[in-house]
């Protein structure tokens, strides 16, 4: 195929879809199926490159999880594996433990809530390190434009501030105050902010210098019309995926909310695309490459959904009493969409090695 | 192309005006080179050709500053970024985007380009800027060098008719800067740009400018032609000092131009000594790294090299951006460990002692001075003692002025100030003559010399080949995490062009390296 990458968009569709099929179950089968096909398409489209650093979040979630559940878990009567020394509590504090005994359901059912976490950063990382947020950001519609460039310049301050602090707190170290512990980064603080705030004049002086901000032939307050548009358009998604998302919102949160919400949205795009004085530099194009993904996305978390459906609990694995893990067809089904893409999509182009991380080994003290 | 209608400018809180009634005509397509002492207004003048001044910085601007028949009163800079493309000190700065091709197509996108237009602009500067391989690359993993052509193409791809540039070779080696002139040059004779730049390397650019404007202290403005300017200017390169004391006339500009009017002065030269500037007396090595070992990750910085310095020794690390230099001194210091080998200043290993303990014997002047002040002004930065040392520097800088306030060149002399308030046995400097004109030059090189002379070892990491002849007794040259020449510095500068001073290539083969040994040498003979 001669086509470049996929847009980021669809990356993020695919993710987001499975991660929604993820949140409705604790099975730890399809859990693991799922967390298994994103996995597998990362690495057949991309060399784990932030995907790493998910995983190990996820491990460490899951690890987390597991601790607490140990420490501070539930008092509810279990097999019990081993006992720790507890600390009794008053009373009013009943319902809460430390240490005590430690039993297999507990342990068990952390796991699943710790599996299921681990299966969200999962995707996020999947889409993260598929297509990289700032794609995704030069794709945002110019009615969010300035919000683009706010987060784009935000994305690269970050890590020039990181850089500062190091910098300035080694030069700490040049004038004799020992650079090590909490009183060290204390001292840098108020450096590390006037640097960056100079850095950041700089920065909007050469944007200014290259013609960010013209006005086009649109009136302020039409810019402001769309924008707000907009805003409200994505807010009334965001609330109606919570409601899609959770049990036990009003029904009407859910798909009417979601439609009205994307119908505004839309209609900032077009009311704002005119008179519009920017242009975009090769944009990614939104192909039939991107619509099979965002399918495969969809039919793999509708899989899961009916899998519910047809088999009410099956999502849910029981622990009190501990059950075996079930496995509907349905999910296989899914699984099976969610991996497509790893075929579907154009192959990534091979980037250049990434960059060197500029990190010594300090001395230590 | 660029007109200044009588303008003043005064900064918000200033009491006195920074420019000050300057009147003058820029026609299409010349070069002009803006020269001046270390913040007499230099920058302020650039940035009033795309209206930076006054939109962007306050104060108050009268007169009437217009390019291309545009007035900068009713047109502010982002209105003006198809004809003034301006690029800043710090190209790192200045970037909006993080890969190479986006950064290009920045300007056109906020300008609106047809897509198509777009694509071939950015194909052309990558081909003409040699950028191609880099394409992708994210701009901080650029060398200085790309980082800075980066900065020009992309504001060229705006397509600009004025192009104004703030010291764009300061901070970057001679090959380097070699390659940025090159490209600024062709863009002049090629496209017919007009090129408005400030710089303080007169000896990298002065060949090169149609016309020189002297922002002279008190906000002046002149206007002349290279060679009248040269004549009585107080910034000069050494090619024109030599010049005047050699009495030519007309006064060259250029190394070819001074090498064919050199000829009596070299036979007269060849009969004379060079004077000694440096007593060669062995002293105690204060300074041993032996087979030092540096890395990044998995890249080596330092590949195991042997290094020394003695009591009293002024030696000038030299070398490439990213060579290494930076991180030899940070590990001379203890900023950092040694991956392997051993680093012993002062008899001691300084990444094992405490930061109290090491200042004392060794102070590190960083690249970018205002990371060591941690006050609120000035008098409170300085140590008791050390204002007297400031003033020697830098004269006349306000006590109660915030650190961050001062320019460049000021910021260097306070922090060399704070650092050798310690009286530290090495003294390391990391390019020091960033923003420094020829005079603070001087001064700063007198009071090097002085350090050295009661036994301070000095080390300065440089881009400055004219400083490393001024007052390198040894020069040390770095590629790649090796030292590829370690000797005296008349017989390491001489080896290489690029790295040959100016005096010494209109005088060679003689040895003479600057033109205060050409001077001494000269009154020698005359008594």
């Amino acid at each position: 195929m001669t086509r470049g990458a996929l847009h980021p968009g669809a990356w993020w569709a695919w993710a987001l879809a499975i991660a929604t099929a993820a949140t409705r179950t604790t099975n730890p089968v399809v859990l693991a199926l799922l967390i298994g096909a994103t996995s597998f398409v990362v690495a057949n489209r991309r060399s784990g490159r932030a995907f790493g650093f998910f995983v190990r979040l996820g491990i460490f979630v899951l690890g987390i999880r597991l601790v607490f559940e140990v420490v501070f878990g539930s008092t509810l009567p279990g097999d019990t594996l081993l006992r720790l020394p507890s600390i009794p509590l008053p009373s009013f504090m009943a319902g809460l433990r430390i240490g005590g005994p430690v039993t297999a359901q507990a342990l068990l059912s952390a796991t699943y809530g710790g599996m299921q976490l681990a299966a969200l950063l999962m995707c996020i990382g999947a889409a993260n390190s598929l297509a990289s947020p700032r794609r995704l950001l030069k794709a945002v519609p110019g009615a969010l434009y300035e919000l683009g460039v706010a987060v784009t310049v935000a994305m690269s301050f970050a890590p020039q501030l990181v850089h500062a602090a190091t910098r300035i707190r080694r030069a700490r170290r040049l004038r004799g105050v020992s650079a090590s512990g909490i009183r060290g980064w204390a001292g840098v603080a108020l450096p590390v902010l006037q640097d960056a705030l100079e850095k950041s004049i700089d920065l909007a002086a050469a944007m200014d210098s290259r013609g960010f901000g013209r006005r086009g032939d649109v009136s302020r307050a039409r810019r402001r019309f769309t924008t707000g548009m907009m805003l409200a358009g994505l807010l009334a998604v965001a609330v109606a995926s919570y409601g899609l998302l959770t049990t036990g919102a009003p029904p009407v949160v859910g798909v009417p909310l979601l439609l009205a919400g994307t119908g505004i949205a839309c209609a900032a795009v077009l009311f704002g695309r005119r008179g519009n004085v920017r242009s975009r530099y090769r944009p990614d194009s939104w192909d039939s490459a991107e619509w099979l993904t965002v399918a495969c996305g969809v039919a793999a978390a509708f899989g899961v959904i009916v899998a519910g459906w047809i088999e009410p609990g099956s999502l849910h694995t029981s622990t009190y009493p501990i059950a075996a893990p079930a496995l509907p067809w349905p999910v296989l089904l899914a699984t099976g969409f969610a991996l497509l893409p790893a075929w579907l999509t154009p192959a990534l182009p091979q980037t250049v090695s990434p960059a060197v991380p500029m990190r010594l080994v300090e001395a230590g003290r | 192309m660029i007109e200044f209608d009588h303008v003043s400018f005064r900064y918000a809180e200033a009491a006195e005006p920074t420019l000050r009634d300057v009147d003058l005509a820029i026609p299409d397509g010349e070069l002009v080179l803006v020269i001046g002492a270390t913040g007499a207004g230099k920058s302020t003048l650039l940035r009033a050709v795309n209206g930076l001044v006054p939109h962007f910085t306050g104060g108050t601007l009268t007169g009437r500053v217009s390019v291309d028949a545009r007035d900068t009163r009713t047109n502010p800079p982002r209105e003006l970024a198809d004809v003034v493309g301006y690029v800043g000190q710090n190209p790192l700065a200045g970037f909006v985007t993080d890969t190479v091709e986006e950064e290009l197509a920045y300007a056109m996108e906020s300008l609106g380009v047809d897509p198509a237009v777009m694509r071939r602009r950015t194909e052309d500067i990558l081909d003409s800027f040699g950028l191609t391989p880099f394409r992708d690359r994210s701009l901080v993993e650029l060398s200085a060098g790309q980082q800075q052509r980066v900065a020009i193409g992309s504001v060229l791809t705006a397509g600009p008719r004025v192009l104004v540039l703030d010291e764009p070779t300061s901070a970057l080696d001679p090959p380097a800067a070699e390659d940025v002139l090159a490209t600024l040059t062709r863009l002049v004779h090629d496209l017919g740009i007009t090129v408005v730049m400030a710089e303080h390397r007169l000896e990298r650019v002065v060949q090169y400018a149609d016309r020189i404007l002297e922002v002279q202290p008190g906000g002046v403005v002149v206007d002349g032609t290279p060679s009248s300017t040269m004549a009585r200017a107080v910034v000069a390169p050494p090619v024109v000092e030599l010049g005047r004391l050699a009495n030519w006339q007309p006064l060259p500009l250029s190394i070819r131009d001074a090498r064919r009017v050199a000829e009596p002065l070299r036979k007269q030269l060849a009969a004379l000594r060079i004077p000694s500037l440096f007593s060669s007396q062995a002293r105690d090595t204060v300074v041993v790294a032996h087979r030092l070992v540096a890395r990044y990750g998995n890249v080596l910085a330092l590949r195991g090299i042997d290094f020394s310095v003695a009591q009293g020794e002024i030696v000038a690390l030299m070398g490439r951006n990213g060579a290494g230099k930076s991180t030899l001194l940070a590990h001379l210091v203890g900023l950092f460990a040694p991956a392997a080998g051993r680093v012993e200043v002062a008899g001691h290993e300084p990444h094992r002692r405490s930061a109290s303990e090491v200042i004392r014997d060794v102070g590190l002047v960083p690249q970018e001075p205002s990371d060591l002040f941690c006050a609120d002004t000035i008098d409170d930065e300085l140590p008791a003692g050390a204002r007297q040392l400031l003033d020697r520097l830098s004269p006349g800088i306000d006590g109660t002025m915030h650190p961050r306030d001062l320019s460049e060149g000021q910021r260097l002399a306070l922090a060399l100030s704070v650092i050798l308030a310690t009286e530290p046995k090495v003294l390391l400097l990391d390019e020091p003559t960033r923003g420094l004109d020829y005079p603070a030059k001087a001064r700063l090189v007198a009071v090097l010399r002085e350090r050295a002379a009661t036994g301070t070892a000095i080390v300065i990491a440089t881009h400055d080949v004219e400083l490393a002849a001024d007052v390198a007794t040894r020069t040390a040259v770095l590629a790649d995490g090796e030292i590829v020449a370690d000797g005296p510095t008349s017989e390491v500068v001489t080896a290489s062009p690029a790295f040959a001073p100016q005096v010494s290539k209109i005088l060679h083969p003689l040895p003479w390296l600057t033109v205060s040994q050409v001077r001494a040498s000269l009154e020698a003979a005359a008594r």
